[in-house]
């Protein structure tokens, strides 16, 4: 093919803003890379682990003995005689999540609990030898009733405060000319990664090695060697390559289990989840409540906000996101009122997932502006416009670069925004009432502390070291285009090294923090090795090496809001008889600071935006109330967007430079998914006049919805 | 472990990408399984085990095929292709790369069972079959063309949670010399910061 | 999953004998039911005896004009067989609503008509159900039942026939064929699929140890003007939430011949023999149309948060009886 190097507009220097296919595509096209599960090993053992039947009680005993003498079956770890486990301490996101410390005690705080793991020469047989273990529980009540009506629920602080509040609301609200008063949900979600979790552990030399599939390694050895009281540098982690991870990719009972299965076999032992498993397992997206009130002048200018949000969490672990976030960043008001609540109920700990807090907030917000929009006869776009704020509407701080407005000027230009008749219910083609909506997206743009090692080698070729994750990212690419600049070196002569614990520590690839942490730790190691190549010292037969860390640099920069933006658009077909809702386009554009990688770089908002598809359309774990358990936890049962889902989607980016900004890059993992299902729930309010306020919008819901708003 | 004759194994041979591997099976064990841990064809994925993904779609007889829920042993006899028998040598095939170059990929867990399943499904078309969202499937209608509908449609047996489907299906048109499919609404090509999606080679940014 | 013996078949007789009388043994066809329910414990066979080279894989005429299809004929082979396309179009485009590229290559007919429904407490060995296990109860009633039946169910069991194929079958009057040890047996497939009623686990009328050896269609005309419409919660590669398979002569503004049959709305492919009464004769009109899906659906019993697949297969019946109408007037 031809391969013309296209280059943005942004000034790029080098290889950075240019698009290049990934360092890992031969590999991944041809099968030859390799993930967790997929690496051989001598004498591997297999676990396979066996969760609770029940929602709430205690193991009473287990029939070991049966399976025990079952073919090939080698051990059977459970509470009773699984080594003990240290979880109180604080590891590099906070203090542990109990449900990973497997086999301790003998309560089931949640149906798909783990309480044992059964280990066996075969997949096969420790597949049958752990589903045929007879586990005997004391079944207590157990409550998964997740309501706003709930007189148990508490405010909790996560990383932010649980309540905010600025301004006499009441007063305000009764001051404004136009007032909208919304309840809003969001469904349990799940992350559903293709590659299901999966771990060998062994001991080697007097280490323990684990060969994993995670977000960050650095993160995972912390983790194992507080729970397993080891020596840090006694644990090496491996993950060089990820099927996904979406938040979901930290500790888990599997790595756990299969260290202890290692330790006590001192034999490799491997553990991978079922896909049935991964659903109580692995965390998710824990369901929303949330009510938005907006009171606003005539002209549309925000009086008052309030964002209220209700959470769930587990009975082991106090988990708390933050779904009020986008509000807290995106609008002001002379009153502002925040909070985020919590119940504690007999279900799994949810986690981090794509857009935590943003994802399901931005729902709720960005459908309430589009409300206030209708109700003051003002364009979506135009009302934002108006309300743009001076400063964090909360923190009071200065912004760092926010060219939302950019944005949205560009996205409505390319969308063809401007012919778009304001009034809902009027375009129909065939069966299909068609519609538009717009949305605003946000996400913080944070970075950790990380450490990068780069060798010159003798041959004229760099080694980067950093223990970076690519979880489909792009990040092992985008790290080497970033390296080959701060080299001065063309890609090509770049060797990225990623995913060993080994490497030293750095940040997770999570919160859209990775590609910017780690490159801060790349280019200032490339800065102090140009520095001493400059000096003339001649480089030695084993290369010559420089270390970086950033944990000083990253105190040095000044207290602002930063964030990165996007502006939504999508267009809907609805049909109301049957309730079908397909999206024909969308088009997001967004303000990410400097973009890497153009090819990858689109690739990973396009499919943040299709999360937005599925999230609007498709994903929902429901929970039976007599087990507590998901019912059809599987992905016929939980759908997410297929091919046949997802029409042409366009992500496309303006000009967003911070001069402040060591860095530049703002991360894009999550921005995506922002405010994309609010774009189509507007959309599709557009099409038919009914709002939704409920996700996801099912045939079912539209079904109803049409049979209250009858249509010509 | 090599496990003792018994009513409950079988000793077959395999016949994957024209190799024959002659190796003794649980009856249990998929062909997904034998593939992935006992012939050390990890290409294959296991995204899901029940056929509710497509992770693990492989050839069988030409014929993509789900491996998770064909048992090993009922694969004798048959010819298997696997991702890695789509490459000639150091040649990729067609479609790998059209995925390579259009970045029809993220996390790349999925992409084998989605290049497996394309070649297979460019086939499938060439040979006239309708798919769902065929309009008109009587003979007499004719093939319909492979427009980006017909390929999402018939693509639909392979999840990407990353949400790579549009580079894939644009890969998938390229490969197979369909229309590469085209926004909605015309925009203006100078409208973009970031260009086309024309990417330089790989190998230029490998190691 | 258990240990379990594997045998080939050649022929039928041979794959009949191999079964034998045994209650845990099955056959084997694609296994993309089968495999699956023996993954998460619901089937737990001691032996299979696999049926995929048996020579039942042909789709030949029959002598009085209708198609015989063999029971190990692929989905894909039978949506793209050129007598099937031109004649029981329907048929072809149920099969293609259903599942994936992947499992319609390995999916059979007879596996097909025997597979088992998708009712998430079915599928779920640590919930009691009527179905898998007689007399434990039902969840459904009670818990999630927002995809289960509105017609011709009970209270031991709500589950939905999941099949799309099985639903062009049942407007078609297709007739199942089988072997046993004592000869072979027909089943039209009005008498196929046994109800519900007290006994759920009884899903088929198929004697014990039977192999299913084809179905034939009969000589249908009006299959030739015939229309499957399928609605889920994502566009494809998802079980329906209702479906119609439907087929219609229209002469002179009058329904001369009318075929219908509803799928995912009830334990098994529901022929909607009550509204094809109702539209006999009458004019083909939109006000038709719903009378006569009014009429079959008034012996709708929906539970708590399944009552829009009413108003789902009421409209489905009017929007592709009304196309096959339009096309008709062309």
């Amino acid at each position: 093919m031809t391969t013309t190097p296209t280059r943005t507009r942004t000034p790029a220097r080098g290889s950075t803003g240019t698009a290049y296919t990934r360092v890992e595509g031969r590999e991944k096209v041809t099968g030859a890379a390799r993930y967790a599960g997929e690496i051989p090993f001598a004498d591997l053992a297999h676990g396979w682990l066996v969760l609770s039947t029940v929602a709430h009680g205690r193991i009473r005993s287990l029939d070991t003995d049966p399976v025990l003498a079952m073919p090939g079956v080698l051990a059977v770890l459970h509470h009773e005689n699984a080594p003990r486990l240290n979880t109180d301490y604080v590891g590099m996101l906070g203090k542990p999540d109990p449900t990973c410390a497997v086999f301790q005690n003998d309560r089931v705080p949640h149906l798909g609990w783990p309480v044992a793991l059964v280990v066996a020469e075969t997949p096969e047989q420790a597949r049958e030898a752990a589903e045929s273990l007879v586990v005997h529980y004391e079944q207590e009540p157990h409550d998964i009733d997740f309501s706003p009506a709930r007189t148990d629920t508490y405010p909790a602080d996560g990383h932010m405060p649980a309540v905010t509040e600025k301004g006499d609301l009441e007063a305000e609200l009764a001051a404004s000319a136009v007032v909208v008063d919304a309840e809003y949900t969001t469904p349990e979600e799940h992350h559903s990664m293709m590659e299901p979790h999966a771990a060998t552990a062994l001991w080697a030399g007097g280490r323990l090695e684990v060969v994993d599939s995670n977000q960050g390694a650095t993160w995972v050895v912390g983790e194992l060697a507080n729970l397993f009281s080891l020596d840090p540098a006694s644990v090496r982690v491996r993950s060089e390559h990820v099927g996904g991870g979406f938040g979901s990719k930290g500790v888990r009972a599997h790595q756990v289990a299969a260290v202890m299965a290692a330790t006590e076999l001192q034999r490799p032992v491997r553990v991978v989840m079922t896909r049935r498993q991964m659903f109580s397992l692995t965390g998710y997206r824990r369901p929303t409540a949330q009510r938005v009130r907006l009171g606003a002048d005539a002209d549309g200018r925000l009086r008052a906000l309030e964002h209220r949000s209700l959470n769930l969490t587990s009975q082991v672990h106090e988990f708390v996101e933050s779904s009020t976030a986008p509000s807290r960043v995106m609008y002001d008001a002379d009153a502002h009122h925040t909070a985020h609540r919590l119940v504690r109920l007999n279900v799994p700990t949810p986690t981090f997932m794509r857009a935590p807090g943003e994802a399901p907030g931005s729902f709720a917000l960005e459908s309430a502006l589009d409300e206030l929009a209708e109700k003051c006869g003002l364009d979506p776009i135009e009302l934002r416009l108006r309300n743009e704020p001076e400063r964090g509407p909360v923190s009071g701080l200065p912004f760092a670069s926010r060219n939302l407005a950019a944005c949205f000027r560009e996205g409505a230009r390319r969308f063809g925004w401007a012919d778009r008749d304001p009034r809902p219910g009027v375009r129909r083609e065939g069966r299909w009432l068609l519609g538009t909506g717009t949305a605003a997206a946000s996400f913080s743009a944070g970075a950790g502390p990380s450490t990068a090692t780069i060798t010159a080698e003798a041959d004229g070729t760099y080694t980067v070291r950093i223990a970076a994750a690519d979880i489909g990212t792009g990040a092992r690419t985008a790290l080497t285009l970033i390296a080959a600049d701060a080299l001065e070196a063309p890609p090509d002569r770049i060797r990225m090294r990623i995913g060993d614990s080994d490497f030293g520590p750095a940040m997770i690839a999570g919160g859209s923090t990775g590609t910017r942490s780690w490159a801060w730790a790349v280019r200032a190691a490339a800065a102090e090795l140009r520095e001493r190549l400059a000096l003339g010292a001649d480089i030695p037969p084993e290369g010559m090496t420089v270390r970086a860390d950033t944990t000083e640099a990253l105190g040095t920069l000044a207290g602002k809001e930063r964030h990165s933006y996007g502006a939504q658009f999508a267009e809907v077909a609805v049909d109301v008889t049957t309730g079908e809702v397909r999206v024909r386009r969308m088009l997001g554009i967004f303000a990410a600071g400097t973009i890497v990688n153009p090819l990858t770089a689109r690739s990973q908002l396009v499919g943040g935006m299709i999360w937005g598809i599925s999230m609007a359309l498709h994903e929902e774990a429901v929970r039976d109330r007599a087990s507590g358990g998901v019912y059809g936890p599987d992905l016929a049962g939980y759908h997410v967007a297929t091919h046949a889902d997802v029409p042409l989607v366009e992500a496309d980016w303006v000009d967003d430079h911070d001069p402040e900004d060591p860095v530049g890059i703002k991360g894009i993992g999550e921005v995506g998914i922002v405010g994309a299902a609010a774009a189509i729930a507007n959309a599709v309010w557009h099409a038919t006049g009914v709002r939704h306020r409920d996700l996801p919008i099912r045939p079912d819901r539209v079904l109803q919805a049409a049979a209250e708003v009858p249509h010509a | 472990m090599e496990p003792a004759p018994s009513p409950t194994y079988s000793t077959i041979t395999l016949n994957i990408n024209g190799e024959k591997h002659a190796l003794s099976v649980d009856h249990r064990t998929t062909l997904l399984d034998a593939l992935r841990e006992r012939l050390d064809l990890t290409g294959t994925k296991k995204g899901c085990d029940q056929g509710q993904c497509g992770a693990c779609t492989v050839l069988i007889d030409g014929r993509r095929a789900v491996s998770c829920l064909q048992l090993a042993v009922a694969a004798e006899g048959h010819e298997i292709t696997t991702i890695e028998g789509m490459a000639e040598g150091e040649r990729l095939h067609p479609v790998q790369q059209a995925f390579l170059d259009l970045d029809g990929y993220q996390c790349g867990y999925c992409t084998p069972g989605q290049i497996c399943s394309a070649v297979a499904m460019i086939e499938e078309h060439a040979a006239g079959w309708p798919s769902a969202v065929t309009d008109d499937v009587r003979p007499e209608a004719g093939p319909p063309p492979l427009t980006a509908e017909e390929i999402r449609e018939r693509m639909s047996g392979n999840l990407c949670r990353c949400g790579a489907y549009v580079s894939i299906v644009q890969a998938v048109a390229r490969a197979a010399g369909a229309p590469t499919p085209q926004p909605a609404q015309a925009v203006p090509a100078a409208a973009g910061n970031s260009g086309s999606d024309n990417a330089t080679a790989g190998k230029e940014a490998a190691a | 999953m258990r240990e379990f013996g594997y045998h080939r078949a050649h022929d039928v007789a041979g794959a009949v004998a191999l079964l034998g009388a045994d209650p845990d043994a099955r056959f084997l066809g694609g296994g993309t039911n089968l495999v699956d329910l023996m993954k998460t414990g619901v089937e737990r066979p001691t032996r299979l005896v696999d049926v995929r080279e048996l020579p039942l894989d042909g789709i030949e005429p029959t002598e009085d004009g209708g198609l015989r299809i063999g029971a190990t004929v692929t989905n894909s082979d039978l949506a793209a067989h050129p007598e099937v396309r031109r004649r029981y179009p329907a048929l072809t485009q149920a099969v293609l609503a259903g599942a994936s590229g992947q499992l319609r290559n390995m999916a059979t007919v007879g596996g097909n008509l025997l597979q088992r429904t998708r009712c998430g407490y079915f599928t779920d060995v640590s919930q009691p159900c009527n179905k898998r296990v007689p007399g434990s109860g039902c969840p459904a009633v009670q818990g999630v039942h927002h995809n289960h039946a509105i017609l011709g169910a009970s209270e031991h069991c709500v589950a939905v026939h999941p099949s799309d194929m099985g639903v062009a079958l049942a407007a078609f009057d297709a007739v199942v064929t089988y072997e046993t040890a004592g000869g072979p047996g027909r089943l039209p497939r009005a008498d196929f699929y046994l109800p519900a009623g007290a006994t759920p686990h009884r899903g088929t009328a198929l004697p014990a140890g039977a192999l299913i050896t084809g179905v034939t269609l009969p000589p249908l005309p009006v299959a030739a003007h015939s229309r499957y419409r399928k609605v889920r919660e994502r566009a494809s590669y998802a079980f329906a939430i209702g479906s119609v398979a439907a087929a219609l002569d229209v002469r002179d503004g009058v329904v001369h011949d009318v075929r219908l049959a509803f799928g995912a709305v009830a334990s098994r492919p529901w022929r909607a023999r009550t509204a094809e009464q109702a539209l006999a004769g009458a004019p083909a009109d939109a006000d038709t149309f719903a009378a006569a899906a009014d009429a079959e659906l008034a012996a709708a019993k929906p539970l708590p948060d399944n009552g829009y697949k009413v108003t789902l297969m009421r409209n489905l019946v009017v929007a592709v009886l009304t196309e096959l109408a339009e096309e008709a007037a062309r």
